[in-house]
């Protein structure tokens, strides 16, 4: 399946309007992740090389699921019964319920501290391949674990972590100075992109970035 | 240091030499100790140090355990159970993952630094959430025995340190052990932990059955149907008064019974001191305990 299917998946799964928005801004960095970059596979979602994907913001998942239907992981015909008592696609993803789902997500605020100990086990494994990604929204920023993790992500120079914000500027008080300068003070690479440009996503998810943690900023249109 | 939580520290340096997939997740506190012991020299990128920051802590143990690695994650109860709960539930529970955590500064243990460091509430917190094993031991051999069978398995356990020690230990078992037994007229004593010794001496001329739980969840309900010795029971636990009540009654649905629920009271008390004058202010100490159930048997009387 190709981009131009994606948004017809996503019209498929019915009863989160509220959160469409929050679907529509991850679409594009979405796809072009498990499109270009993130090396994973349908056929063997539990390699242990495979790179991790946690998705910390777990609301309005429709666009995440669409695109892990596009890419095989997911069962196209579980789409209409989003939400659903039997479903395995709820409001809030379940890694116990979805193929290729790394984390159950959903409360806010719990994705990148996970994501730093993931990337640290991996190097307690001395696995060299595997890379952590972990996308959180801008206006959840604003939880307080995500700065302790933030902090220490830096100091520990984890090299094979890389963090999307998705900045719709729905941050209720917003990031004065950037948000790109919030993770730089605390020894990150960072940059900042248009949300929506293929070819900027996957150039600055493939940024050579070692010995410091990388942020990629993408900007959409502003929610609402 | 407590004996306890020598004891932990000290089994927890050795089975960091012997299991390579264990790891120490600590937020500053307790780190010093694993300096001083040779324990960072000896795994510098196993005794993880993540800083004033609790709930990273949770978190960053949960992302280790997604990894196999089994997490030791230890701090302050206040700081490893209450102040990041969420973390607790959701990173743990809610992901599948296994891990153990151990946490020190038991109910009152810290009586004189005030309400900030106590957490009585610690066990029936965890007790709310599915998949826990919670464990208080009354003595450092059967915080040994405890540690050592949860570092090898991939569960999630909740090992509480106290002060308080019973002079003798009891050999550990999951399952309730039965300490001294009385007569169906008399009066079966529960006690968790730290509490056998005062139990042990307040009940030592009374007619009582007394049972001893180091392992608290899940319950065993089987253990006590079969060791029941008298239907007036008496709950005797050194954290929130009432925190395996429900248990019990589960446990004793099918069969007549009245239940006394000592413990932790539910109300702010505002005193320092030592954590001897905040066992009698909760009526936790032998002669409170004794004062209880003497009162509690006359009413059936």
């Amino acid at each position: 399946m190709s981009y131009e299917d994606v948004p017809a998946l996503v019209t498929l799964m019915t009863g989160d309007e509220k959160h469409g928005g929050a679907a529509e801004s991850t679409l594009d960095v979405l796809w072009v992740l498990y499109d270009r970059v993130l090396r994973v596979d349908p056929d063997a979602p539990d390699d242990p090389d495979r790179d991790r994907f946690l998705l910390s913001k777990g609301h309005g998942p429709m666009a995440y699921y669409a695109v892990l239907a596009a890419r095989g992981f997911v069962p196209l015909d579980a789409l209409p019964t989003f939400g659903r008592y039997d479903s395995i696609l709820g409001q809030h993803p379940d890694r116990a319920l979805v193929p290729g789902v790394e984390l159950s997500s959903g409360s806010l605020g719990h994705g990148l501290p996970i994501a730093l100990g993931l990337a640290a086990g991996l190097d307690l494994e001395g696995r060299a391949g595997p890379r952590v990604f972990c996308l959180i929204g801008d206006a959840e920023l604003d939880e307080g674990s995500n700065h302790e993790a933030i902090a220490l992500a830096g100091r520990l120079g984890l090299s094979r972590l890389t963090v999307c914000v998705m900045d719709n500027r729905s941050a209720t008080h917003g990031w004065p100075g950037g948000i790109d300068e919030r993770f730089r003070l605390e020894g990150w690479t960072a940059a900042t992109i248009d949300g929506r440009d293929h070819d900027a996503i996957e150039a600055a998810f493939s940024t050579d970035h070692r010995g410091r943690p990388h942020v990629v900023v993408a900007e959409v249109e502003r929610k609402g | 240091m407590s004996a306890m939580r020598d004891r932990f520290m000290r089994v927890t340096g050795a089975l960091l030499d012997e299991r390579p997939d264990l790891a120490v997740v600590l937020a500053d506190i307790g780190y010093g100790y694993f300096q001083d012991a040779g324990v960072v020299a000896r795994h510098p990128r196993r005794v993880l140090n993540v800083g004033i920051r609790e709930q990273l802590l949770v978190g960053f143990a949960a992302g280790l355990a997604m990894e196999g690695i089994r997490p030791i994650v230890h701090s302050y109860a206040p700081f490893l159970v209450e102040r990041p709960f969420e973390q607790v539930k959701l990173g743990f529970g809610h992901q599948g993952l296994g891990a153990v955590f151990v946490s020190v500064g038991a109910s009152y243990d810290a009586a004189a630094a005030g309400r900030t460091h106590q957490a009585p509430e610690d066990v029936a917190l965890m007790s709310t959430l599915p998949g826990w094993h919670v464990h208080v031991p009354g003595h450092p051999d059967e915080v040994e025995a405890i540690l050592r069978s949860a570092a090898g398995g991939r569960r999630l356990d909740y090992i509480r340190l106290a002060e308080s020690v019973n002079p003798e230990a009891v050999p550990y078992s999951s399952s309730l052990t039965p300490i001294r037994r009385g007569s169906a007229r008399g009066v079966t004593v529960i006690a968790a932990g730290p509490s056998l010794a005062p139990v042990l001496e307040a009940t030592a001329d009374l007619d009582a059955t007394v049972l001893y739980a180091s392992t608290v969840r899940p319950f065993d309900a089987d253990g006590l149907r079969r060791l029941l010795g008298a239907p007036e029971v008496v709950l005797v636990e050194p954290y929130l008064a009432g925190t395996s009540s429900a248990e019990i009654s589960a446990a004793l649905a099918d069969s007549p019974h009245r239940l006394l629920a000592l413990g932790v009271a539910r109300r702010e008390h505002r005193h320092y001191g030592s954590r001897q004058e905040h066992d009698r202010a909760h009526g936790l100490d032998a002669a409170g305990i004794r004062r209880s159930v003497t009162d509690f048997l006359a009413l059936a009387a």
